[in-house]
């Protein structure tokens, strides 16, 4: 059942040194397997790892005894148990997270991720996919071609896995019957058509009895192709391909030691480089040639797509961390709108016009999406029509960053077009991206350039423009204070105007509702208006509950440096609530009005707002004298 | 254009250099935590030559027990001198104080000295990011947790709700109080830290190679008698035997086995016929099922 050739290696007894030099030149394959508890995947991965020899005795041991007390295999060993690597995957029988595996054989190392299979752990498989060169996805050959097929082809396309492997398992279940195994072939084969999938390998085997996985099974005499593990270690990799593209280098790091050194590090992400190159630095679009690849122990003479290297120009260019260096005749394209698909991975679901940096190649950006064009049902590849894209969903949407970024299409560069977004809260990773193309409209609508400049409306008015922003709870005493202090400005001559959230939502913002997405339509819109406001040369009083934190940074980022004035009305709900002037809250409270801020919906206070008004101490006058004295010193 | 296909170690390398580099661009005050073992040697290698010519822009730290052998103690302070870069090392003071040791207290020991001492050090200075050594081959926990392992203020690991990682992007943003664990070598294998360690000639405790050495058996275990401290049984004497280690920490709980492997060659050679785990040699892993889960939990690195 095993062949013995990969249980040991016999130069490692006979010359180690030779071992060793053979073993200096593998070359590593990455790779994924799908399929969910009943394909038999972690079956498969125990069983590459036993026949590598990657089992030691005393694992071996503790996997018999482990096999024999919770094992589904009867007195047989019990391969799963050994990829589980979470206390609650053993306690479950289930795998949840992505484990990376390790082997090598005498042409190649590998790396595995084993991720689970099932549609609620899609981001898992995503993640699993993103790293991986070669996928193999598993079918039983009872069921055939199902619902989860469809659904880890669909991801490993998208991710842009060329090469792929049909594992049709469980032949020993199907008496090794050739008839069934042609069938799914077959009906696989049609199916990824359908979807773009131009080639794949098929493979009749049975992980758990070892047919066709290290040498061809007697058990398949009809099947001619190759066996799993010599195939994965022949098979040829993507990676040599990647330097066949132009040059092209994020800069990660700018390495100064002293004043006479300035070398610029990063990982090349497609190309070759050498002494002498001329190159690009992105977005800038300054040139310069390469002087020199400088490494510990000596220059090198190039550099090569996949290499972390430390490269000198000959000219004293701008260039710092996030900006990518490129080969001088063909560079790359720089936008700030793009069409991507995003898949979700956050409990907490996309909210469309909110802001969330962006990480892509080496820089992070402030970026917001649009709502969706549509969601992909990852089952059955239809597009649904979707306002949001919620925990493991996918979509296609698009992207607005804050400023233009160098960027090639996924499909051309992994480095350079897939991206995650980050919740400028929470921290947490809530997506991946995969950029489609660039939308012309960033190219083709300039900015207007005008005579009477903003400095004109200003100073006709004799005053610094600014946006007073009032936020807090729903009674906190927003508009009392705002009133008192638009009137103490008009006596002291002072143009402004008042912006009020109830008045905003009966014309502007009438369209918009109180969910989260709503919310932050109606703060980006006001942001927008007393943008323009200040443009104008007005100081501009606005009166928002705008409970969250993101949102009120995006607008402080719209206006100019110290224009911006956050004021927290700091009243504790239990006061507001007392207070409840408009008799909302008790609405609220019993349940006649939903997502009421404080109560069902959050409110993030500021953590550093230019003032903070305590109402329980202070009256409307004295606040407005307060804010006065920080906006006229 | 000619292609130069990347080996195996080629690409581990570039990647844990990348590694690194996010770290030191996106931390505030990072460190790499500094055992002295084999996985050691090899993060301290990959630092001075991600960052060559600058000597690598953050301090070593060096969590100790007072119990290591002495031979760890003087390459500690040799290859902290020779790479430019600044050694702290830190002792947890209760367990000085109490007089913690691995032959009369068990787990409290690693508990105290290690555990503890890790989360007062990492507090004492401040540091947000702390380079570990840990590979995903050696524990089947390990091979779940992240290259980015991010902790709560008081150090906790949440096995349950890590951050995805995806392509060569990873996410170190935290907030105030909160860290990161950064394992730069989590995709090596312990046959590839020794074949770097050869072809790049990288200098390594001599307690890896065979020597006759001082040896005493406890539980099934050869320990090696390194200094008076060791409580010997009445009438017992020290064996002087052939013998190496093949995973190196407290000296009172680090198995020895005999061997005659003196090379780097032989060395990898006994390795790869050998039939048991690198970590069988620890004392600390076989305390009870899903042990480690439950330390790194805890705040174990």
């Amino acid at each position: 059942m095993t062949d013995p050739i990969y249980k040991t290696d016999a130069l490692i007894a006979q010359d180690i040194d030779a071992y060793l030099e053979t073993h200096q030149h593998k070359t590593m394959l990455r790779f994924i397997t799908c399929g969910s508890v009943d394909d038999g995947k972690s079956t498969l991965i125990g069983r590459l790892l036993y026949d590598s020899k990657m089992i030691f005795e005393d694992q071996l041991a503790a996997l018999e005894a482990d096999s024999k007390r919770v094992g589904t295999q009867g007195q047989e060993i019990d391969f799963a148990l050994l990829v589980d690597g979470l206390a609650a995957e053993r306690e479950q029988g289930i795998t949840i997270d992505v484990a990376y595996r390790f082997f090598a054989t005498e042409k190649r190392k590998f790396i595995v991720a084993d991720t689970p299979g099932h549609e609620q752990y899609t981001r898992n498989m995503v993640t699993g996919a993103s790293t991986a060169d070669l996928a193999v996805i598993l079918i039983d050959a009872r069921k055939g071609v199902l619902t989860q097929t469809r659904r880890h082809s669909y991801l490993v396309n998208l991710l842009g896995i060329k090469n792929i492997v049909l594992a049709v398992n469980k032949m020993d279940l199907v008496g090794y019957d050739q008839a069934v195994f042609d069938a799914i072939v077959a009906d696989y084969s049609a199916f990824a058509a359908s979807i773009g999938i131009e080639s794949f390998t098929p493979m009749p085997i049975s992980g758990f009895k070892g047919d066709n996985i290290t040498a061809p099974s007697e058990n398949t005499p009809w099947y001619t192709g190759p066996s799993l593990l010599p195939f994965l270690e022949t098979v040829e990799l993507d990676t040599t391909a990647d330097q066949r593209k132009p040059f092209r280098m994020p800069v990660q790091w700018v390495n100064r030691p002293n004043l006479d050194f300035r070398g610029f590090s990063g990982l090349i992400a497609d190309g070759v480089v050498r002494p002498g190159d001329e190159v690009r630095v992105l977005p800038s679009g300054k040139t310069s040639t390469v002087s020199r690849i400088v490494a510990l122990g000596g220059d090198l003479e190039a550099g090569v797509a996949g290499e972390s290297v430390t490269i000198t120009l000959a000219d004293e260019i701008d260039c710092s961390r996030g900006q990518v260096i490129v080969a001088a005749k063909s560079p790359l394209e720089v936008s700030d709108q793009f069409e991507a698909s995003v898949i979700w991975m956050d409990e907490h679901e996309m909210v469309p016009g909110r802001a969330y940096w962006m990480k892509i190649g080496a820089q992070t950006v402030s970026a917001s999406i649009g709502a969706p064009k549509y969601e992909v049902n990852v089952n059955t590849q239809e597009h649904l029509a979707a306002k949001t894209l919620d925990l493991n969903s996918i979509g296609v949407a698009n992207i607005t960053t804050d400023r233009e970024i160098p960027f090639a299409p996924y499909a051309d560069s992994r480095d350079l077009g897939g991206f995650i977004l980050i919740d400028k809260m929470t921290n947490a990773t809530v997506a991946a991206g995969i950029i489609h193309f660039s939308l012309r409209r960033a190219q083709n609508i300039h900015w207007q350039a005008t005579d009477i400049t903003r400095e004109h409306h200003a100073s006709m008015k004799h005053q610094k423009p600014a946006v007073v922003w009032l936020t807090g709870l729903s009674g906190s005493g927003k508009s009392t204070i705002a009133n008192a202090l638009e009137k103490k400005l008009a006596r002291m001559n002072r143009h402004t105007f008042l912006l009020d959230g109830d008045n905003v939502r009966h014309g502007l913002n009438k369209d918009l509702g109180f969910t989260e997405a709503d919310r932050v339509e109606n703060v980006r819109r006001v942001g927008e208006v007393a943008k323009l406001m200040t443009d104008a040369g007005l100081i501009v009083v606005t009166a928002f509950i705008s409970p969250f934190r993101s949102e009120r940074d995006m607008v402080r980022g719209m206006m100019q440096p110290g224009e911006f004035v956050e004021v927290f009305v700091d009243t504790p709900l239990s006061v507001a609530e007392e207070r409840d002037v408009k008799g909302l809250y008790a609405k609220a409270r019993s349940g006649q009005l939903k997502n009421f801020t404080g109560i069902d919906s959050p409110y993030e206070a500021p953590d550093s707002p230019e003032i903070r008004i305590d109402t329980t101490s202070m009256t409307p006058d004295e606040a407005a004298d307060i804010i006065i004295a920080r906006l006229i010193p | 254009m000619s292609v130069k296909t990347l080996t195996h170690l080629q690409r581990l390398e570039a990647e844990s250099i990348h590694i690194m580099r996010e770290v030191v661009s996106e931390a505030q005050k990072p460190v790499m935590l500094y055992s002295v073992g084999k996985d050691s040697a090899v993060m301290l290698h990959l630092a001075k030559k991600a960052f060559y010519p600058s000597p690598p822009p953050f301090p070593l730290l060096h969590v100790d027990t007072t119990w290591k052998f002495q031979e760890m103690y003087k390459l500690r302070d040799k290859a902290a001198k020779e790479a430019g870069m600044e050694l702290l090392v830190y002792q947890n003071p209760e367990a000085k104080e109490k007089g913690i040791n691995p032959f009369d207290h068990g787990s409290l020991h690693t508990d105290m000295w290690k555990t503890e001492g890790l989360k007062q050090a990492l507090d004492k200075y401040g540091f947000d990011a702390a380079f570990g050594g840990a590979r995903r081959d050696e524990e089947k926990s390990r091979a779940k947790e992240r290259v980015f392992s991010f902790r709560s203020a008081n150090h906790r690991w949440d096995p349950k709700n890590q951050r995805p990682e995806l392509w060569r992007l990873y996410n170190a943003r935290k907030n105030k109080g909160e860290s990161m664990r950064v394992f730069p070598i989590s995709n090596w294998t312990e046959l590839d830290i020794w074949q770097y360690i050869h072809l790049e000639g990288i200098e390594i405790v001599p307690l890896y190679f065979s020597a006759p050495r001082p040896t005493v058996t406890r539980d099934g275990l050869l320990l090696m008698v390194d200094d008076h401290r060791f409580p010997l049984n009445p009438g017992e004497e020290p064996v002087m035997r052939s013998v190496r280690f093949r995973t190196l920490g407290c000296y009172p709980l680090t198995g020895a086995v005999e061997s005659n492997a003196t090379t780097l060659p032989e060395v990898i050679q006994e390795m790869l016929l050998t039939t048991t785990s690198e970590r069988q040699g620890r004392a600390i892993d076989h305390d009870q099922a899903a042990s480690m889960e439950k330390k790194k939990q805890e705040g174990y690195f």
